[in-house]
């Protein structure tokens, strides 16, 4: 056993830390999103000046190695700092899939291009009317001479419109399959859309666009289940980090803020209220290290324990850390003018993401008869 | 014990029923059902209509030109329109200041101020909260300096809501600095085109204004805008406190956002096909929140059947404003989480009414994420969650 993190990763961990602090703040975080594409080519070429964007990336590929734990501290320190690029969408979620379900030519033409920067992925894997059951997929491709061709509509893609290319689930003969689809390209159509914790999403048309065959016609169900959960991991992490900032703001302010000739903290309710957000805090930690390690797991029902049970956890742990550390700002929790209020948001959007605590206890549920 | 309204209740209950289905515009109605954005003249329009009929002022006495209904037709009332999607109305005039000049002010001072109100010609804010007086009210420093036959006002009020609609603000002012705290309180009346007042929007979390900052910079106020006597105002504004409890619960509108929290929960897909409404865990959401309002309606009927009893105000309006927000801030979370991934576009522009352009998801779920983060404020304002536990303890527990 040991909880420690190697030197390296705790030197990315420093690193990245440090940038978010003095480069990201709030305010510039505020121009980014208000801004026309919501992410920052700027601040996208400084990650990968940092080596962020090469981070779990097999070396061999232009990557640093490395497996969810330093997945795990980047997004983290993402969280910390409510960071909007699409890091999510194109690394853990695009990269991750194209170096576990790739061809060997479609490693070598993306993963180089991820991890310096110069290419942009997103998952367009949801529709409308699935909610969060991933096979529920209309999107269908047909044969087209040596290729494939795709149509359909994908809804809430994160990051979809700041994307080069995109990784479409469609349906094909035999079950599900994925290929990727040059965002520019005849019949793709995207809106993009602000979402409400900052980030973007587009709704993807497809209508006849080309595809590349992502691994064998018929197998990616597995292949986006484990991307998601992938994902789910990454976004306890980041969860994590946004609770930790959270806390802080919120014990700072019960110190600092006076009512009735003292500061609001010297009441034993409110000191209860953050320690319970603490406690939260805590346990959410464990289960997303929990979540980290399990994700190469051979037992799928093991896999899927503790990756639902993340969920589960850090889905009310996020929900009352945010909703609390609103409540206790009074007014100014509830107004655009503070980070507070989007941290709430962003946590909030992070619980319905992916499934929310209901689907996963669900899920928890069945691995437990399995 | 008889847990049923009157057969004259039920009677009034139709009567007020039939003129809403009436009068109430449609467009309007619409609004309110599907959370969307209302505008002043959504309310005015509502406002007049009720003046016509000589119901606006729904909690005022007949000598004062209401309706002159006991507790029981008040609830009725309010429940009725919220049931049918009336917007609602601005209750700085008609349910803050008005009791408190019908109470304290002069004769010539009601003659004055309360037809305008009925009439909807003067539109009230609030200003009492300041940046560094928040639950602890009695703290602010708003000054009032008397020089001659007018006040001299300076000092800043926030959190004023809908103050960049309003005309007037009556304000809590500080008139003596030497006074223990709440002695040396004043309630001043403003009007809002005076020089020297400006008026700054707060955004709120959802992207909305609704609250504003209000500074006074050497702004005049004839001495005739005091109500009652000077540094009385604290005894005046817990006055308005203690009475203001009729509809604090808001049974009648968290009863029809449950039943619109059922109809969404009807049409979106759960994850199995099957609507969302037939999914059992989210079905028991629905109905945990369901079982606690059925709870808050009787402890409101409580509290009616008290104050038609004449029994002298109480801190149950405590219970009521707790549980009261904390179901309606559940309601709001469950209608966005019944939109899954849909939640997460923001889409301001779609909030327009006149909106046309294309949506992503389904078009009732525009307004529900924004909705929950707003409906934080519930807990916070009116004297937030964590004050109104406080007066309990003290008031009823004897701590
Ligand atoms: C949307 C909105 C609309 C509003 N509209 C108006 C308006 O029109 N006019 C107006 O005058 N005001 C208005 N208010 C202001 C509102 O009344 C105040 O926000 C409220 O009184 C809380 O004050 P505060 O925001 O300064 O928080 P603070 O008083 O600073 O409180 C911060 C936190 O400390 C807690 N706390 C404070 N004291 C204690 C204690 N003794 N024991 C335990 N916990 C405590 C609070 O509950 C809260 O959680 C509005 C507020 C909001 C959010």
């Amino acid at each position: 056993m040991n909880f420690n993190f190697s030197e390296e990763q705790q030197q990315l961990r420093d690193t990245l830390d440090r940038y978010v602090r003095k480069d990201y703040g709030f305010e510039k975080r505020r121009g980014i999103i208000h801004g026309d594409s919501g992410w920052s080519a700027e601040v996208w070429a400084q990650l990968a000046d940092l080596g962020v964007l090469a981070v779990g990336l097999p070396e061999e590929h232009g990557g640093l190695g490395g497996g969810p734990f330093d997945t795990l501290l980047v997004m983290e320190a993402l969280g910390r700092g409510m960071v909007v690029e699409p890091y999510l969408a194109t690394v853990v979620l695009g990269a991750g899939l194209v170096a576990r379900a790739g061809s060997e030519e479609q490693k070598a033409e993306i993963l180089p291009a991820v991890a310096s920067g110069d290419r942009r992925l997103a998952l367009a894997h949801h529709e409308r009317g699935g909610r969060y059951d991933l096979s529920r997929i209309e999107t269908s491709a047909r044969r087209d001479g040596d290729g494939w061709v795709l149509d359909g509509h994908k809804s809430v893609v994160l990051h979809g419109a700041a994307a080069d290319t995109l990784l479409v689930s469609a349906r094909t003969p035999s079950g599900l399959s994925l290929f990727l689809v040059d965002a520019g390209a005849s019949g793709v159509t995207r809106r993009d859309t602000p979402a409400q914790d900052g980030h973007r999403v587009a709704e993807v048309m497809l209508r006849s666009a080309r595809g590349d065959l992502v691994g064998d016609e018929g197998a990616a169900l597995p292949q986006i289940e484990l991307a998601l959960d992938h994902a789910i991991a990454a976004l306890c992490a980041e969860a994590v980090g946004g609770m930790a900032a959270l806390i802080e703001a919120t014990v700072g302010y019960l110190k600092t803020r006076k009512q009735f000739g003292v500061p609001i903290g010297s009441f034993q309710a409110l000191q209860h209220r953050a320690v319970e957000m603490y406690l939260h805090a805590e346990q959410a930690r464990s289960m997303s290290y929990l979540a980290a390690d399990k994700l190469g797991a051979s037992d799928a029902a093991e896999r899927r324990r503790a990756i639902s049970g993340a969920k589960v956890l850090v889905g009310n742990a996020a929900r009352y850390v945010g909703q609390q550390a609103v409540q206790l700002h009074g007014g100014i929790g509830v107004t655009d003018e503070l980070a507070v209020g989007h941290y709430f948001k962003r946590l909030t959007m992070i619980t319905l993401l992916f499934g929310d605590v209901d689907h996963h206890l669900a899920q928890f549920g069945e691995a437990m008869s399995a | 014990m008889d847990l049923n309204f009157t057969a004259a209740d039920e009677a009034f209950r139709a009567e007020v029923r039939s003129f809403i289905e009436r009068k109430l515009p449609a467009d309007i109605r619409r609004k309110v059902l599907e959370s969307q954005r209302l505008v002043k003249d959504d309310y005015y329009r509502w406002h007049v209509l009720l003046h016509e009929q000589g119901w606006v002022a729904a909690n005022w006495p007949k000598e004062f030109g209401g309706p002159g209904w006991n507790a029981a037709q008040q609830h009725i009332f309010e429940e009725e329109c919220a049931d049918a999607g009336a917007p609602i109305l601005s209750p700085f005039g008609l349910r803050m200041v008005a009791p408190v000049i019908m109470a304290f002010a002069s004769p010539a001072q009601q003659q004055y101020y309360l037809p305008r109100i009925r009439s909807g010609e003067h539109w009230w804010c609030q200003g009492y909260s300041e940046p560094g007086s928040g639950s602890d009210l009695a703290s602010l420093r708003t000054r009032a300096e008397r020089v001659g036959d007018k006040y001299i006002v300076n000092g800043q009020k926030t959190w004023t809501t809908l103050g960049h609609h309003a005309n007037w603000i009556f304000c809590l002012v500080r008139t003596n600095a030497e006074a223990r705290k709440q002695e040396g309180i004043s309630f001043l009346l403003i009007d809002m085109n005076t020089p020297g007042i400006t008026v700054r929007p707060i955004i709120m979390i959802d992207g909305e204004h609704e609250v504003n900052e209000v500074w006074f910079e050497n702004v005049e106020v004839p001495v005739g805008n005091l109500i009652g006597e000077e540094n009385k105002g604290w005894t005046y504004a817990k006055y308005l406190l203690g009475h203001e409890r009729t509809n604090i619960a808001e049974v009648g509108r968290s009863k029809r956002r449950l039943k619109r929290l059922k109809e969404i929960a009807a049409q979106q897909p759960g994850s199995d096909g099957k609507p969302l409404l037939q999914d059992v865990r989210f079905r028991d959401r629905i109905a945990q929140v369901e079982i606690e309002l059925m709870a808050l309606e009787i402890t409101n009927l409580r509290v009616i059947a008290a104050d038609m009893e004449k029994r002298a105000p109480g801190p149950e309006a405590s219970l009521l404003k707790i549980r009261g927000s904390e179901i309606q801030q559940t309601l709001t979370e469950l209608m966005m989480q019944a939109l899954g991934h849909d939640a997460l576009p923001f889409q301001h522009a779609a909030m327009d009414p006149e909106y046309a352009g294309e949506v992503i998801g389904p078009g009732y779920g525009v307004p529900l994420s924004g909705q929950y983060f707003n409906f934080r404020k519930t807990t916070i304002y009116g004297g937030s969650n964590e004050i109104q536990r406080n007066i309990i303890s003290k008031m009823i527990l004897g701590f």
